[in-house]
Formats: structure tokens, sequence, C-alpha cells
């Protein structure tokens, strides 16, 4: 049985159908990307995974717990952990103390926490800042800010929105080496949503494809680039 | 209780919300555009109504007269106070921008007791306590003129939105700040002119509303009240809504003064605010976000 | 035994800071001492002001919940701690427990209606305002409380001093609210600490991101609700026992709410000494206005709202995180180098 099992999933806003019946898992310990142009439903398919709102038809399960319908913090509790696309820093907070309010809620105080919270800026390279304004972080530093934040919290999956949109090309490898380093290191699941296919090459091992909220392909990142399906979503009809 | 009295009071109700409506549309129109809240409306309303009386006091003059010089000052004053402070405002957060319009509205009731003392005033024209009759209908004649002022300037105002270039401009500017931007429209000044389209309003409002009640330093704030009371109703940023709440508001208040002491009949103006709030927050004209 | 209780509290507070405190609060302790009755009258109402911002401080400064109707709250508390005695001669701690009770259900129920339904921004503010409106007009015709025509409690002799039915002089007012006062800073502070605290600062910077992190938001907005109007229906029991009058008019009025945002928003908001400086700044310079102006035959009414007005004006506009930043940079009690946490202590 696969950690996260999403089932024909579907959601209309206003009569448009953002996601229709998709379906596809995240192995225990798997990295699975979730990739299609703009407008294809990805950011639809995980405010459905993380609670936002619940899907009109379908099932999502984690560990065989059904997901949908819970709110947000109970989808956090059930051991999920999300960044946002348009990142949501606590401004006018420090840092620490944005990744610390991720930690409290496994941790037994502040100070343990605290103590937690130091050891993921560190791991995610952003420990000189963590008594700096998280108003201050720059837009990269900000990604990995919510990456942090969410690691905080002891997730069991990972779900990551374009977290490495606008990074630069180096910024981009070093994200990706601390993603897999804490994928095999502690075996922490991973969906992501990415545009930058050089992250998606190398850090999925598993690739979903959706256009018009459809799954169109599936498979390893190798063969769904070769896909013709998917070539012409991108490209359109004269690539072929 | 007759039923003539019943509707009698229930066309009063509709006539004064009308009124009540021209000063909700002021609001209405600056949140609509500018997206900032007046929380000093009634408050700059009272200083209409103290010009009015002022004017009345010593030329004579009828406040349905004075609509128009009030309103231009009015226009003038909220077009270089959306310019001089509440621009800086515009991306602030909620709360610095309510709490700027409050000092503002704090400033006024008071300088307004320091300038004409505690005691009301009013204006008491010829025709104060005339009426007219239509069958069984009984109306004040004040009323009346003051309804069809009110009516007046709210069309004038639709009708600017709808057809002058700068109306739709501004109406672009409510809908797309950025787009409004890019297409090199002046937004700046534009909401400024908004704001001061709003205080005009209010103004306006303000000369008609002396004609049919007293006016004291602090009667702004109960107005500020009702104004936002009225647009909720209507739908924050609807102009027909702001109308139709005013009306609406007008009316419940006037029947719900048959039934209960006059002075509790606001209670049932918050109590449907409360409702809408819970159960159509978009209000009754507006559109869901 | 004293070492590790005392640690709780100033862990992690700056020496210097500790100082300070100890220096303020033995002038506040003293001050009695060397006051006149009108100078103790307007230090009262500084701690009056200091306390009930500390109060609204909790959901607007650190929750994010913008209150404009405090003034609720106060009257809540101040109309059910003086009925009671008026009525059954219930004793005033023994009312003010009820009076909490009474304000905390009516913060509840404001708080459950807005937070259920998603009401938040400018349409949370005016539900707050309604409630007080509402509020206020029922009490205007709520005969067992005397109605529009104001509830009066006795008046006794200057020379007593009965703690127990919060009978006496001002002095032991002062005592008392200064005791309320430093409670509510000591709690704010501990919370501020504390998950609670972090939770709250949280929601009010982003509440979508909050519930990302697991934090059931609209349980710990409830809190802050039910926390921040208790708080407040004490000041409103002191006001009662205080000023031994109450009319629905005064007590209710938006003005009455207002007065209770402009020290926490003036001295800083968010922070744990914003609202007692604020306060303190706003009525010693209020009143030394008031005295300024009755001295050149100029005192008119309305004056010192005209002077809150321009303050808060000036403030909103040149310092828009209030005093208190500015202050706490000057006294040197900014944490480490660099940008630290910008809204705490």
């Amino acid at each position: 049985m696969a950690l996260l099992e999403v089932r024909r999933i579907s959601k209309s806003f206003r009569g448009l159908r953002a996601v229709r019946e998709a379906s596809f898992d995240v192995a225990e310990g798997g990295i699975l990307a979730l990739i299609g142009p703009n407008g294809a439903g990805k950011t639809t398919c995980f405010n459905l995974i993380a609670g936002v709102f619940p899907p009109d038809e379908g099932t999502i399960t984690l560990d065989g717990r059904r997901l949908d319908g819970l709110r947000p913090d109970q989808v956090c509790h059930a051991g999920i952990g999300r960044t946002f696309q348009l990142v949501k820093p606590f401004a006018a907070l420090s840092v620490e103390d944005n990744v610390m309010v991720g930690a409290l809620r496994t941790r037994r105080d502040v100070a343990a926490a605290r103590l937690a919270a130091r050891e993921i800026l560190d791991l995610l390279g952003l420990a000189a800042k963590g008594r700096h304004l998280a108003a201050s972080l720059t837009l990269p530093e900000r990604k990995r800010l919510e990456v942090a934040r969410a690691m905080a919290t002891r997730p069991r999956l990972l779900l990551l929105d374009e977290v490495m949109a606008g990074l630069r090309p180096t910024e981009t490898d070093q994200m990706v080496a601390v993603l897999s380093r804490i994928n095999r290191e502690t075996g922490l699941s991973v969906l992501l949503i990415e545009h930058v296919m050089r992250a998606v090459m190398a850090l999925a091992r598993d690739v979903v494809v959706l256009n018009y909220g459809e799954v169109i392909a599936r498979g390893t990142p190798d063969t769904v680039v070769r896909d013709p399906a998917v070539l012409q979503c991108y490209l359109g009809e004269a690539a072929l | 209780m007759t039923w003539s009295l019943v509707l009698n009071v229930a066309v009063g109700g509709i006539l004064t919300g009308l009124v009540y409506g021209l000063m909700a549309l002021g609001l209405s129109v600056i949140f609509g555009v500018v997206k900032v809240v007046n929380f000093a409306h009634g408050e700059m309303m009272s200083i209409a109504m103290y010009l009015a009386v002022l004017a009345f006091a010593t030329l004579h003059l009828d406040p349905l007269l004075m609509i128009v010089p009030v309103a231009a000052v009015f226009f003038a004053f909220g077009y270089l106070l959306q310019i001089g402070l509440i621009n800086p405002f515009i991306n602030r957060p909620e709360h610095s921008q309510f709490m700027l319009l409050i000092a503002v509205a704090l400033i006024i009731v008071n300088g307004l007791l320091m300038i004409f003392g505690p005691d009301a005033r009013d204006a008491m024209v010829g025709y104060a306590y005339d009426s007219l009759q239509f069958g069984p209908l009984l109306v004040d004649k004040v009323r009346l003129y003051g309804a069809a002022a009110a009516l007046l300037g709210s069309a004038a105002l639709f009708a600017f939105f709808r057809f002058a270039p700068t109306g739709k401009a501004i109406r672009a500017c409510a809908d797309n700040y950025l787009g409004a931007q890019v297409v090199g429209l002046n937004v700046k000044q534009l909401y400024a002119l908004t704001f001061g389209l709003g205080t005009a309003c209010v103004g306006a409002a303000g000369c008609i509303m002396v004609l049919l009640v007293d006016v004291t330093p602090t009667v702004g704030t109960a107005y500020t009240l009702l104004a936002f009371v009225i647009v909720i109703v209507g739908g924050l940023g609807s102009m027909a809504g702001a109308l139709i709440g005013g009306v609406l508001i007008g009316l419940s208040e006037a029947l719900a003064g048959l039934v209960m002491d006059p002075s509790a009949k606001s209670m049932v103006s918050f109590a449907l605010l409360v409702v809408v709030l819970l159960f159509r927050p978009q209000g009754l004209a507006g559109r869901r976000a | 035994m004293t070492g590790p209780r005392l640690g709780l509290w100033c862990d992690g507070v700056p020496r210097r800071a500790l100082v300070l405190c100890g220096i303020l609060l033995a002038v506040l302790l003293a001050a009695p001492l060397a006051l006149n009755s009108y100078l103790l009258s307007v230090l009262i109402l500084v701690l009056y002001f200091a306390y009930t911002g500390q109060a609204w401080n909790v959901m607007m400064g650190f929750a994010g919940q913008l209150s404009l109707g405090h003034s609720l709250y106060i009257g809540l508390g101040a109309y059910t701690a003086a009925a009671l005695f008026m009525h059954f001669g219930i004793n005033p701690w023994v009312g003010s427990l009820a009076a909490m009770v009474v304000a905390a259900a009516f913060g509840a129920a404001v708080g459950y209606l807005a937070f259920r339904f998603g009401i938040g921004g400018v349409y949370f503010a005016l539900l707050t305002i309604a409630f007080a409106e509402f509020t206020r007009i029922g009490f205007d015709h709520f005969p067992w409380v005397g109605g529009a025509g104001g509830l009066f409690l006795k008046v006794v002799g200057k020379g007593r001093f009965d703690l127990l039915h919060l009978r006496g002089s001002a002095v032991m007012f002062y005592y008392l609210l200064l005791a309320l006062t430093v409670a509510a800073f000591l709690l704010c502070h501990r919370l501020m600490r504390s998950k609670i605290g972090y939770y709250w600062l949280a929601i009010r910077e982003d509440q979508d991101a909050a519930q990302a992190l697991g934090i059931h938001t609209f349980r710990y907005k409830m809190y802050a609700v039910l926390l921040s109007s208790a708080m407040t229906a004490l000041g409103g029991v002191f006001y009662a026992f205080y000023y031994n009058n109450l009319f629905p008019e005064q007590i209710f009025s938006m003005e009455r709410s207002v007065e209770i945002v402009l020290g926490p928003i003036i001295g800083g908001l968010g922070t744990l000494f914003g609202p007692l400086l604020g306060a303190f700044v706003l009525t010693v310079l209020a009143e030394g206005l008031r005295d300024l102006l009755s001295a050149l035959g100029l005192a008119l009414p309305g004056a010192t709202q005209v002077f809150y007005g321009v303050c808060l004006l000036a403030v909103i506009v040149f310092l828009p995180d209030g005093i208190w930043p500015g202050l706490r940079r000057l006294l040197g009690l900014d944490r480490a180098a660099g940008p630290g946490p910008k809204r705490e202590g």
C-alpha cells in the first residue's frame, strides 16, 4: 500500500472543472513530481490534499486514513507538511520563530521547539539568518524558509509547491541536494509541483503529468519526457 | 394601529431611507474603488450639517440650496484628504487605515464640540411642518423634497460612473488596480477624485439631513455606523446596493419605531446587520468574492 | 526555591530590562506618598488605560483580531458586578468572577459568529462595534440596571479602606489597579513566551500558513477573545466601583472603545510595554494640555479629545510601530545585534 493514495478526485469552481478524476500514489519514502502546463490543476490537487477545500468527488488517504474533508490543521496533524507557491512567511517574526511555530506542535515545550528549529535551519542553510526578521529575507531564502517550516511539523509527506521557481541553477541544485539528502536519511516522502525540469529530473523517481485537470501520463522522468501526449500538451501540435 | 398609519410611516421611512442611501453611497464608492473604509463618514456628514445650519441661520438659505456649494467644498476636502493623508496608507495594513480615519473622526467630532458646543441645532425652514396629501397618504414636505434631492444626487453619480470617461476610468481602477496602471491611468489622481466624490455625496446628504434631524457634534458616530450597516446590508462596493440598503434600513427603522421605543429602533438595524453578515456576507446586491 | 521560579519569569530578559522594571515598579508603589489627590487620580487613569489596553492588545496585538467594540466588555463587567452588589449584596470579588464570565460569554458569541462564518478584517471590526452598540441600546431599556437613567452605587466616606467590598479611598483603588496591571503584564509576558503566544503571532501574521502548520486557528482565536474580554471586564468592575455611577450611553460608547485602543497603538501594537507607555504618554499629555488650556482660560469641552486625535494621527503617520520600539532602542534593551524579532518584549 502506498503512503498517499489519491483516488479519482474532482473539483469544480463555478462550473470550471479544475481537477477531474485524478488518481496517483506516493510510495513510502518516494518522491513524486506533479507536472503540467499552467492551469493544469496542480495547485488545486495540492490544496485538495492539504485540506484547503474538500474534493467534490474521490478520496484521499494517508496510510489508509481518510484525509478528504479534514481541515488544513488536521491534515497537518495527520502527517502532511506543505509549502505555499506564493510564500507566506510570518513577516514580523524572526526566521527562527517562524520555524519554531511549526515545531511547537510535536515538541514538549518552546525550548525544545527552538532547538529543533535551529537544527532544521542548519540543514537548509539558513542558520546564519535565524535572528533576522522573515520580512528581510530574499525570495530564494523565503522559499527555503517555507520548506524549513513545513519540515518542522515532522511530516511523513512533504508537499512542495514550486519551491525551485525563481532560484538560480546553483541554488536549484543546492535545494535538490538538500531534499534528496533528507529523503535518503529520514525516509521522508515528497510530493512536488515543479516547473523546473532540471530539478524534476534530478529529484523525482516518478512523475505524473496533468493537463486540463486530467492525468495524461505517468512513469519515470525519462519515459514521461518522451511521451507524445506530454510533448503535445507542452509544445503544441507543431512539435509532433 | 391603522393601515393608513402604517402606510404613512412606511412611506416616510422609505423617503428617509433614500437620504440614508445617498450618504451610504459615498462610503460605498470610496470602499469600492480606493478599498479604504471611511471610518469618519458620519462625522464628515455632521460638518455638512453644521454648514447648512449656519447658512440657514445667518443668510436664511434653504439647506437644499446648500447642497451644490457644500458638495463642491466637500469634494475638494475629500480630494485633498486622499492626496495628503490617505494615499500613503493604501498599502498599509487595514487596521492602520481604520485608525487613521478614526483619528480624523475624533478630531472632527470634538472640533465641532469646541466650536459649536454640545447643544442641538436645527434649520427650521418655513415648510418644516407642512405635508402634502395623496388620498390617505400624508407626506412631510421636507421628507419628500429631501428624498427627491437625494435621488437626483444619486442619479448624477450613477450617470457619471456609467457615461463619463473619467467615471469609466475610475471603474477600471476599481476592477483592476495593476491593469489600470499598466494602461497609463493616473491611479493616484483617480483615487483622489473618487474620495472627493464620496465625500461630496455625504456633504449633499448632510445638507438634506438637517431638514429631518437636529445636529449635535456627536451625531456623526451614529451615522458612520448607520452607513456601514447600510452598505454591508446592500453589499460593500455596490452602488445600487447602497440605495437599496438605505431604503431597507430607513423602512425597517420607521416600522420598528411603531412597535418599540423609538430610541431602541436602531437595534433592528444592528440585528439586520448581524443576520446579513452571517448569511450573506457579500450583501444583498453584492457579488460573492 | 525562588531561583527556578524567578527563572521562569525572567528567562531571556536582559538584565538591564529587569532593573528598569524594578525601578518603575518601585516608583509606582511609592507614588501615592508623594502625589496629591489630583495627580493620583491622573495616575489611576493611566493605569486604567494601561490595563484595559493590555487586555485589548491580547486580541489585536497578539492574535491580530481588531476589536473596536471593547467598551462592550467594560460595560458588561461594570454592570454585572455593580448590579449584583446593589441588588443582592454580592461581594464585588465574587461579582468580578461573574463579570468575567458574562463578558467572556459575549466575547464567545462575537468570536464564534465571526470565526465560524469567516468574517474577517473590516467586517469583524464592524461586528464588534455592532455588538457594543446593540448592547448599549439594550441596557438603555433594561430597567433592572436603571436603564438610560443610570446605575448608582452608594458613595462612602473617604476614610474607609474596605478592600473586601471595594469601598475606600483613591489610594486603595490605586494599589488595586496597580496590582491588576502588574498581573496582566506578567500574564502577557508569560503567554508571549509560550506556545499559545507564538500561535497567536502566527495567526496574526498569516492565518493560512498558521493553519497549514497544524494550528487550530478557530480555537486559538477564541482563546484570545475569551481572555481579552474577561480581562477587560475586570477593568469594567474597577470602573464601576471607582466612579460609582454607570450610564449605558457612556460606558458602552464607541468613544470608550477608541480610548482603549489608543494606548496600545500609540505605545506599540503587540508589545508588552506599548499599552503602558501609550497610556502614560497620552493621559499625562492630555491632562497637561487641559491644565494649560484652563490656565489660559481656553478650556473647551472636546479639546482633550481633539488632542487624542492629533496624537493618534501623528503616531500612525510618523511612527507606525508606536513609540516603544524606538524607546527600547534608546534604552539599549534590544536583544543581540542584527535585526532581531521586532514585536516582542
